[in-house]
């Protein structure tokens, strides 16, 4: 089997611009709706109490809404959790009563409704905790980028790590973008999904660049435009199918592994979707517009013999 | 050139044999238990206890599977829940005979049902965290100005106490928040009192400073010494926790500590959050009495006459009767610290107890009047007191004094640690909590087991159809992946959470990658004429470089994720961490070893079975080789 049969190189490159503007639109709209709407965070980060409530029929949320608003809650969220028979109520922290008096008081409001109501679980957040959550969520991402830049800058150069990072911080971006657009649940996992996407679709540049770099020693007559194309033809084969064996465990998460892994593997999918693309067409290009050169990643005198320079390179580089 | 030297090969069994003993256990499921845990502070599981477990089972007709002991609880597994059920009730008849006031804890508990074997060779089962097995987890947050508060307020006191023996007139001592401040009549009265502090408080630092006729001295506590404080009090706290959740009953308690000023507290199989609540809030309070050594007391004490009036009778720790006066003369409050040690004279073990200046000044006119009499120290938890120790006074007792004659070592520190227990350091909140019911934790486990499996199947037969042979070597290391995943994981005693999981099945994708990477290059050195041998060799050999690329920026963003990540993060972040390492092994070095078992022996490779490979001919046609 084999489903790349591609004949000659595919000139990516001259396209750079109109996928550019593309990715720069995108970008721009994710921006402006994680501005605007904002994300939905989950109850870890705005603090809160989340309940968990079992019937033994298919409950009707509507019924479930009311008996809960009838108890003084203005802004209570009421919704199915994995099955139609289990029902997620997020309530505000509420002064002057404890979590314990809350839940139970929901509790005996629920089952006056319906008598097979059963709590299956509660969760509350003191709000002291969201606000390090935040805060430690941003440092965690300034940490992978700098991680990351410095690691490339030392490998490659430092054109390459900046346009790496960009392009991945742009994928980043799109994903709390569809977070913001769709109102979907913002939680310590989809950030955890969205760090975990930052790490691995970095790979992908790395394996272009990597390319290039060896395509710039092998052949020496082509323009940095066609050695990027080059590589980029070259290694799509392998994008595509790691990328997507990665999402076939993806899809078994969203699939299988319920309500908790739902938004989880939603953020990889649309992460790993969106890898393919910032890696094969952002990144390389971000590179090409900052000049990356022969010189910036062949240093020293220039190799005589055509093909592998031998193991003695430093610069040699992995090829794939 | 495809051939793995006989070590490398060793290395590889090796590793799949440990590998596979300790992944093992978590294969056996888990069999019902009967646990006993110490339910006081002042009871200890050992040996001894041990046997009457086994013989009330004996008794009863009931056999254990396995009877396991270890710190500081015993477990015996059965086969049907039945026999866990009957057990627990012999047993908690054979160990409790007051249910109002029971010495050990008889929980139901699950224990892994692997071979003696493998538990021998301290292989056991990941440890299920709470979203997996249901039960209360808390976030305590441990108010560390209030126990600064407390310590400053503690030292004025002191500070007050010491100028007035050293006869510094004129001054006054007052808390201002985490600082004390001393006004002084005379600058020589400054002086001496700064000489003062800097030998007898080495905590604290003074800066002084003079308005009209004041002189003003104000002593702040060192940083460091706060620091050591807070370390102090948050490990004093989880001592306290700990003492307090024993009584719950609860098999396999966690109590973490997590950044600088939180404890974790998870209980599993807990649903009465309430009630958990209550225990981790309730005090424990220690009290001295003296002992109550009229003749009437002491008729009492030894042949259990009538109690004295205004005397208690109260039980030490062997079940002796002590009459113990009702008047208290300090409390725990007064009560700073509490350590072990060894008498430099008699070379005995000792605790050295330091009082605050109040409890100080108490001890002493206490032991002026009481000279070679009995002073009880009791423990009180749940209104029911207990006698912790009763030593005569054989001196003038002051600030610091110690207790010490027929212990052990480790009575010695038993007793620091009951005393000192008897307070919480600094007082706490819980900020966040979380119950899992034991349905919603089964229902958890079980998805997060498809996701793996049908994701790992889903893998599998693409690489197989797509890379033949190859396809297969990839989907063996794959296997392998996975299972060391889990032996690391057991090995570690890892807490296993459903990120964790989602991590789990996230590795195998990442770890394919690796394979996928090796298979593309090898077909791509096949694609440019290359022999089949050569081409695995510089397939493998030139992947490598770009596989540990990427599996170091994947790492970056793992470890960040640990650095910065709590709770459900840090579920994550540890198999999706453990998971990139142990598939460098299995994706690169074990899939080679399968590649050249099979291949390397072959001298005149005619092909290699990797699938289509597929090259484009120059004028435009394309070959298809399909071998």
């Amino acid at each position: 089997m084999e489903f790349f049969r591609i004949h000659k190189t595919i000139p990516f490159m001259r396209h750079a611009l109109v996928l550019n503007i593309i990715s720069f639109a995108t970008f721009a709209l994710a921006l402006f709706f994680l501005f605007h709407r904002g994300l939905h965070l989950s109850v870890e980060f705005t603090g809160g109490t989340v309940m968990e409530v079992a019937y033994e029929q298919s409950a009707d949320i509507g019924k479930v809404r009311e008996a809960v608003t009838k108890l003084g809650y203005p802004e209570v969220q009421v919704q199915n959790y994995g099955t139609s028979r289990d029902v997620q109520i997020r309530l505000p922290t509420q002064k002057g009563m404890s979590s314990d008096q809350q839940s139970a008081q929901v509790m005996q409001a629920l089952k006056s409704v319906d008598p097979s109501a059963t709590q299956r679980g509660i969760e509350v957040v003191g709000p002291q905790v969201g606000d390090e959550l935040t805060s430690n969520g941003i440092k965690a991402l300034a940490m992978v980028v700098i991680g990351i830049m410095i690691y490339l800058a030392f490998r490659f150069e430092w054109k390459f790590a900046l346009s790496t990072v960009l392009a991945n911080l742009h994928d980043v971006v799109i994903i709390l973008g569809f977070f913001a657009f769709f109102q979907w649940e913002f939680s310590l996992a989809v950030l955890a999904a969205v760090l975990a996407v930052l790490g691995y679709s970095v790979n992908e540049s790395v394996v272009i660049f990597d390319r290039v770099r060896e395509n710039f020693r092998r052949y020496r007559k082509m323009t940095t435009t066609e050695v990027i194309d080059n590589a980029i033809t070259s290694t799509i084969s392998r994008t595509i199918i790691t990328h997507g064996s990665t999402q076939l465990v993806v899809l078994s998460m969203f699939f299988f592994g319920g309500p908790t892994l739902h938004y989880f593997a939603l953020a990889l999918t649309i992460g790993i979707c969106f890898g393919i693309y910032s890696s094969c067409f952002v990144a390389a290009a971000i590179a090409m517009w900052l000049g990356v050169k022969r010189e910036d990643l062949i240093k020293g005198p220039p190799v005589k013999r055509d093909g592998d320079s031998g193991g003695d390179d430093p610069n040699a580089g992995a090829v794939v | 050139m495809n051939r793995y030297p006989v070590w490398k090969y060793t290395i590889i069994v090796i590793v799949l044999l440990v590998g596979l003993i300790y992944a093992l256990p978590n294969f056996f499921g888990e069999a019902p238990a009967v646990q006993v845990s110490a339910a006081k502070t002042t009871v200890k599981v050992d040996a001894a206890t041990q046997t009457r477990v086994e013989e009330a089972l004996k008794a009863a007709g009931l056999t254990p599977d396995l009877v396991t002991l270890d710190a500081g609880s015993l477990r015996a597994r059965f086969t049907t829940t039945d026999d866990q059920l009957k057990a627990r009730d012999v047993v908690q008849r054979a160990l409790v005979p007051d249910a109002s006031d029971p010495p050990y804890t008889v929980a139901l508990n699950l224990l892994s049902r692997s071979p003696k074997w493998l538990t021998s060779l301290h292989a056991f089962p990941m440890y299920l965290g709470l979203d997996l097995r249901g039960g209360v987890d808390f976030l305590l947050q441990v108010d560390m100005k209030g126990a600064i508060d407390k310590k400053a307020e503690s030292f004025a006191s002191d500070l007050r106490t010491t100028f007035r023996d050293k006869s510094i007139r004129g001054t006054q001592v007052s808390r201002n928040g985490q600082t004390v401040e001393v006004t002084f009549r005379d600058a020589a009265s400054l002086e001496t009192a700064k000489r003062l502090i800097v030998d007898q408080f080495p905590d604290l630092s003074t800066t002084d400073t003079q308005d009209g006729t004041n002189w003003r001295l104000t002593a702040t506590i060192k940083p460091e010494a706060a620091r050591r404080l807070q370390d102090a009090a948050l490990k004093q706290n989880i001592t306290t926790l700990h003492n307090r959740i024993n009584e719950l009953g609860v098999a396999e308690p966690v109590i973490q500590q997590q950044g600088l000023d939180r404890i974790v507290v998870q209980l599993p199989g807990v649903q009465d959050t309430a009630k958990a609540k209550e225990i981790l809030g309730r005090t424990a309070t220690l009290e001295m009495r003296m002992v109550d050594e009229s003749a009437e007391g002491r008729a009492a004490e030894l042949s259990g006459a009538p109690v004295p009036f205004g005397s208690e009778k109260f039980l030490d720790r062997g079940g002796r009767p002590v009459i113990v006066k009702k008047q208290v003369l300090v409390t725990g409050e007064n009560l700073t610290d509490a350590q072990p040690g060894f008498d430099q004279q008699s070379n005995q073990p000792k605790v050295d107890l330091t009082m605050d200046a109040k409890g100080g000044r108490i001890m002493r006119d206490v032991s002026r009047e009481n000279y070679k009499k009995r002073m009880a120290m009791l423990i009180f938890e749940k209104g029911k007191g207990e006698v912790l120790t009763a030593p005569s006074i054989n001196g003038e007792l002051g600030n610091r004094f110690q207790v010490s004659g027929s212990m052990t070592v480790a009575e010695a520190s038993d007793l620091a640690l009951l005393l000192r227990a008897g307070s919480l350091a600094a007082p706490m909140e819980i900020i966040q909590e979380r119950t899992i019911g034991p349905t919603l934790g089964a229902d958890n486990i079980e998805k997060g087991f498809k996701s793996v499996m049908y994701g790992f199947l889903a893998i599998m037969v693409f690489m197989c159809a797509y890379y033949a042979l190859f396809g297969l070597f990839s989907s063996i290391a794959l296997a392998v992946n996975l299972m060391l995943l889990v032996a690391i994981l057991s090995m570690l005693q890892a807490t296993l959470t459903l990120p964790g999981i989602a991590a789990m099945a996230l590795a195998i994708g990442v770890a394919i990658d690796s394979n996928v990477l090796i298979n593309e290059r090898v077909r791509e050195e096949l694609r440019n004429g290359a022999s089949p041998q050569a081409a695995i060799h510089a397939g493998y050999d030139r992947a490598w470089g770009t596989i540990l690329d990427s599996n170091v920026t994947t790492l970056i963003a793992g470890i960040a994720l640990l650095a910065f990540g709590s709770g459900p993060v840090r579920g994550f972040a540890v198999v999706h961490c453990i998971g990139i390492v142990t598939s460098m092994f299995s994706a690169v070095f074990f899939s080679r070893g399968l590649v050249n078992f099979w291949y390397g022996q072959k001298k005149k490779l005619k092909s290699v079975s990797i699938g289509t490979v597929w090259r484009p001919k120059t004028d435009g046609t394309a070959v298809v080789d399909t071998k």
